[in-house]
């Protein structure tokens, strides 16, 4: 036998079922085909946690992703929901897409930081610029692991190989060019702390917009002997969780996704029918209060009812603006540390639906006259134009 | 919690919780591989290593082990331990040649023994290969014991049971049979250098109330299986009443069906929950169309003319009081019958030790012995089997043997009874690639095979038709892979793991957990699942060399797939089989007790 046996159908006789009668089993996909131990697997088992915890339906969730290690773990979460596997550096332009078709569907991207960063680096920065809503977990760990461990874009100045050489370009920090770039969510964390990732793609799962999450992931084959600085060890004793977030589910809280589980509770918020809300509207934007002391708990209710509590763990850190963030960032990261926790978030902020004025229900729900008004109405636009 | 010392061979065997479980320590799971692997004389040989009468115990065991497989903790009915012992037996080649032999020179040390049932064979198989003259005086004309003479042939046929027997009479046993021992002070004179007795709980309770002594049809149970068995009983009435509820009651009343009774009925004092039959034995008896009554407590025997003709009985309730089980009467019924049969227990008897040459007597007139090395107060003397503490099972006898051979054997050579052979084990990995072990890891979801019995009719026809027809070659290859395989261990190693969280993420009973130490009451409570079995021991490691955090596993419903082994980066997990090494007279802990194997075929 060359390949392992599929997990037993079986469970703890304690396995819970969440709000909508499933188990965390049911969220599971096929084995993972990664090698042993590979930090992906963790994060895909963290995603499984958080959608089981939101009671999320399956069917109602987009897994969208390119191509590399990274990309294949769509196959290992989720069984039940849509997929779609794209090309090299390119989901991010079939995520907008399918969120401007259906903008029930929530989506989650999965990507590298060769997908990201190389090939797709282009369609990643577009992405967050537009505010295509969605999560999308970029698990970084440095190299290009399905080519044989050559240095990525995200490699760091002075990490060895597992070779010996030592990289020598500057690297790029998604983080950080996901603040200059407008994104309205942007966390990092580390797959081997479940602690703080899963309660961070809640937060982001739950987020309007474009929720960006940095994941170290280190790569057991190629990237974890001493020297790399995407290292378990590495990662594990550099890492500084500035803010911490916790996530409380609203819905659930509040008695459910709507009690029929058709589960509108994410995304599929009532604030596109609510006048409050409305697109049309500049959104009433929650100030995160400027100064808020170390240890001390600043909350912040999501469009869904849920809320995001933050504490502050480093009293220099200041999650108020995006320039701030960036700076501290920066700095932390020259001094050696990296820098962990949902770094930003800006709940009330334009997402794509918002800014180009999208039609408030997918295009799938909308009668054929609507979709396809027909020649007369072709015409009168035509004549509009003349 | 102090880091597992899995060092201790205990903590393993531990896991295995059939081998656990077994009085014998039976390696149950390596036998069923080798079942699985059609090497059904490698099996039977595992088997008897530690049981002795693997074909005997196949078809009578009281199988402590199933409720304890770890198997009916997820959920689902025990592997048919018992039913595959039989396979092995029934399978098995011509084994004559793989025995134990005695030595050309014998150690020059007599022992005698007391009754030729299986605690004493058991003691000559153990005592014999290692140059013991042994002598097993027995006042049946047939060795066996209870085995033989209670144990109906419909369930254990004679050929079975002669067998295994003869296996150690061969290795040159001095059997003495119709000779009982009539005086133990007479047997002390004669210079044995160790006297076993194993003479049983040879004396059926008797039922004292109004009538018992007024007809000749009021029969105690074992007695009458025993005049069955040598042809003294052939025929009984058409009515029969069995008193009592145990295994005993339940071949009575199988046995009465065979020689002319049609109307059988079982009567309990009390609820079926209460019953000390076993629960395959009561189906058994419910298949052969036996009447169970329950809640009837025996009054008095109603004799007409000097003839039996019925039985009154007290219909009762239960009900609690303060904690004690107390029962009221609802009404007297009779019951009409023609014959009873008192099978509501067994005492032991020796009137043949003198109360004044050193065996000290206590509770219940029962001799004292110790639990550790089986010696009474009189240095030399040893008991076992039911003679020791009371009725048990045959695979308690042959534990015992087991331990008053190693008792004897130290005896002899002057040495301490309580300075005793300790237990080894052996710990191999099973890894044999990727994704490859050499044990079948993957989860079968077969349902629990059941046993094909013979036809009602056919079965009626003869008392020695065997009523289990044993399982099949399908029935057997599916029951097999049900063994979850529980003595292949993970066996982690601390310093290698690198906390990647593999393990944990891919276990599918979640029995893994990386958390901060702390004690056992504490611990249990931040663990992955909850703890559903707090008896069931919890593995924690040393401190990982990242976080210093600990690995914790809960062995409760481990299935030992060998998944977390297979996603472990680094080898930090290992499948490692454990084979526990158990010490027997003469022959430490890992020396082999049979002869080599002949290679594989």
């Amino acid at each position: 036998m060359t390949t392992s046996i599929p997990k037993p159908r079986i469970h703890h006789p304690s396995l819970e079922r969440n709000s909508i009668g499933l188990t965390r089993r049911d969220y599971e996909g096929s084995m993972s085909t990664l090698c042993a131990g590979c930090g992906h697997d963790s994060v895909t088992a963290a995603i499984i946690r958080a959608f089981w915890e939101l009671s999320i339906p399956p069917h109602r969730v987009a897994k969208l992703s390119g191509i590399g290690c990274s990309s294949k773990t769509p196959t290992y979460f989720l069984r039940e929901a849509h997929g779609f596997n794209s090309v090299h550096g390119r989901m991010p332009s079939i995520a907008t897409g399918a969120g401007a078709a259906n903008r029930d569907l929530i989506m989650i991207g999965i990507s590298g930081d060769g997908d990201s960063l190389s090939i797709g680096l282009g369609q990643f920065c577009h992405a967050m610029r537009r505010g295509v809503r969605m999560l999308y977990v970029l698990e970084n760990n440095g190299v290009y692991g399905l080519t044989k461990g050559q240095f990525s874009a995200s490699a760091d100045v002075g990490t060895k190989a597992k070779r010996g050489e030592v990289n020598r370009n500057e690297p790029i920090d998604p983080v950080l060019l996901a603040l200059s770039l407008g994104a309205t969510f942007v966390a990092r964390s580390f797959s081997g702390d479940r602690e703080q990732l899963v309660p961070i793609l809640k937060a982001g799962l739950a987020h309007r917009g474009f929720a960006f999450i940095d994941v170290i992931s280190p790569c057991v084959t190629f990237n974890d002997h001493e020297g790399s600085t995407k290292s378990y060890r590495f990662t594990r004793d550099h890492m500084r969780e500035v803010i911490a977030a916790d996530f409380t589910d609203g819905a659930v809280r509040d008695g459910g996704l709507d009690g029929a589980g058709n589960g509108h509770a994410i995304h599929a918020d009532p604030g596109d029918e609510t006048p409050a809300e409305s697109p049309d509207l500049v959104p009433i934007r929650t100030e995160i209060t400027a100064a808020y002391a170390p240890g001390s708990v600043h909350e912040i209710r999501m469009h869904d009812g849920s809320t995001v509590r933050l504490r502050k763990i480093d009293e220099n850190f200041e999650s108020t603006d995006r320039d701030a963030v960036y700076a501290y960032v920066r700095e932390r990261q020259r001094a050696g540390e990296i820098p962990t926790g949902l770094l930003y978030m800006e709940p009330e902020a334009l997402d794509m639906h918002a800014m180009e004025g999208t039609v408030a229900r997918p295009l799938v729900d909308l009668a054929f006259e609507s979709l396809c008004p027909g020649a007369g109405k072709l015409d009168a636009l035509m004549e509009e134009f003349r | 919690m102090r880091p597992t010392d899995v060092t201790d061979p205990a903590y393993y065997h531990r896991v295995v919780d059939c081998q656990w479980a077994c009085p014998a320590h039976t390696n149950v799971p390596e036998y069923i591989r080798q079942i699985a692997q059609g090497l059904f004389t490698e099996a039977y040989l595992t088997n008897r290593e530690s049981n002795v009468f693997p074909g005997i115990l196949g078809r009578t065991c009281d199988r402590p082990c199933e409720p304890a497989c770890r198997r009916t903790r997820i959920d689902e009915k025990p592997v048919a331990i018992c039913r595959l012992k039989r396979v092995a037996a029934d399978h098995r080649d011509d084994v004559t040649g793989m025995l134990p032999t005695a030595p050309a020179v014998k150690n020059g040390k007599r022992i005698a023994c007391v009754g030729a049932g299986p605690a004493s064979l058991a003691l000559a198989n153990d005592l014999v290969p290692i140059g013991y003259d042994v002598t097993i005086f027995e006042k049946l004309p047939r060795p066996g014991g209870l085995m033989r003479t209670n144990i109906p042939s419909f369930r254990l046929p004679a050929s079975v049971l002669d067998e295994e027997i003869d296996y150690i009479l061969g290795m040159g046993v001095d059997l003495r049979c119709n000779t009982p021992v009539d005086s133990m002070e007479s047997l002390l004179r004669e210079g044995y250098d160790a006297i076993f007795v194993g003479s049983g709980a040879p004396r059926g309770k008797d039922l004292d109330i109004p009538g018992r002594h007024d007809s000749d049809r009021i029969l105690i149970g074992i007695d009458f299986l025993e005049s069955v068995h040598f042809g003294h009983i052939t025929e009984i009435e058409s009515r029969v009443l069995i008193i009592g509820v145990g295994n005993t009651a339940m071949d009575c009343c199988r046995t009465v069906k065979r020689i002319g009774a049609t109307d059988v009925k079982v009567m309990a004092r009390r609820g079926r929950q209460h019953f000390k039959a076993s629960p395959w034995e009561l189906e058994d008896a419910e298949e052969e169309l036996v009447e169970i009554v329950e809640n009837h407590s025996p009054k008095r025997f109603v004799i007409e003319d000097g003839i039996l003709t019925g039985m009154e009985f007290d219909v009762v309730e239960w009900y609690d009081d303060n904690g004690r089980q107390k029962s009221r009467t609802l009404e007297t019924v009779t019951i009409p019958c023609d014959a009873v049969i008192l099978a509501i227990g067994q005492d032991n008897a020796f009137p043949w030790i003198e109360r004044d040459i050193g065996i000290e007597f206590g509770d219940w007139d029962m001799p004292v012995v110790d639990r550790t090395t089986f010696q009474c107060t009189l240095p030399g003397v040893f008991f076992g089997g039911d003679s020791a503490w009371g009725p048990d099972n045959i695979i308690w006898a042959v534990e015992h043997a087991h331990q008053a051979a190693i008792s004897i054997h130290l005896h002899c050579a002057g040495a301490s009874l309580t300075d005793r052979p300790p237990q080894g084990m052996n710990l191999l990995s099973e890894k044999m690639g990727l994704h490859q072990w050499s044990y079948s890891n993957a989860y079968s979801h077969a349902v629990r095979a059941k046993m094909v019995h013979v036809d009602l009719e056919q079965r009626f026809r003869d008392l020695g038709v065997e009523v289990e027809l044993g399982f099949d070659p399908a029935q057997t290859a599916a029951e097999v892979q049900r063994c979850l395989n529980c003595d292949v261990q993970t066996h982690f190693t601390a310093e290698l793991c690198i906390e990647c969280d593999a393990c944990i993420d891919i276990c599918p009973v979640d029995c893994l957990t990386i958390t901060h130490a702390g004690n056992e009451a504490e611990l249990r409570g931040r663990l992955t699942a909850p703890t559903i079995h707090p008896e069931q021991p919890l593995y924690v490691s040393a401190g990982l060399p990242q976080t210093a955090r600990v690995m914790v596993k809960d062995e409760d419903v481990c299935v030992h797939c060998g998944l977390c082994a297979e996603r472990c980066p680094t080898a930090a997990w290992d499948m490692r089989r454990f084979e526990l090494l158990q010490p027997y007279a003469g022959k430490p802990a890992g020396s082999s007790k049979y002869p080599p194997l002949p290679l594989l075929r």
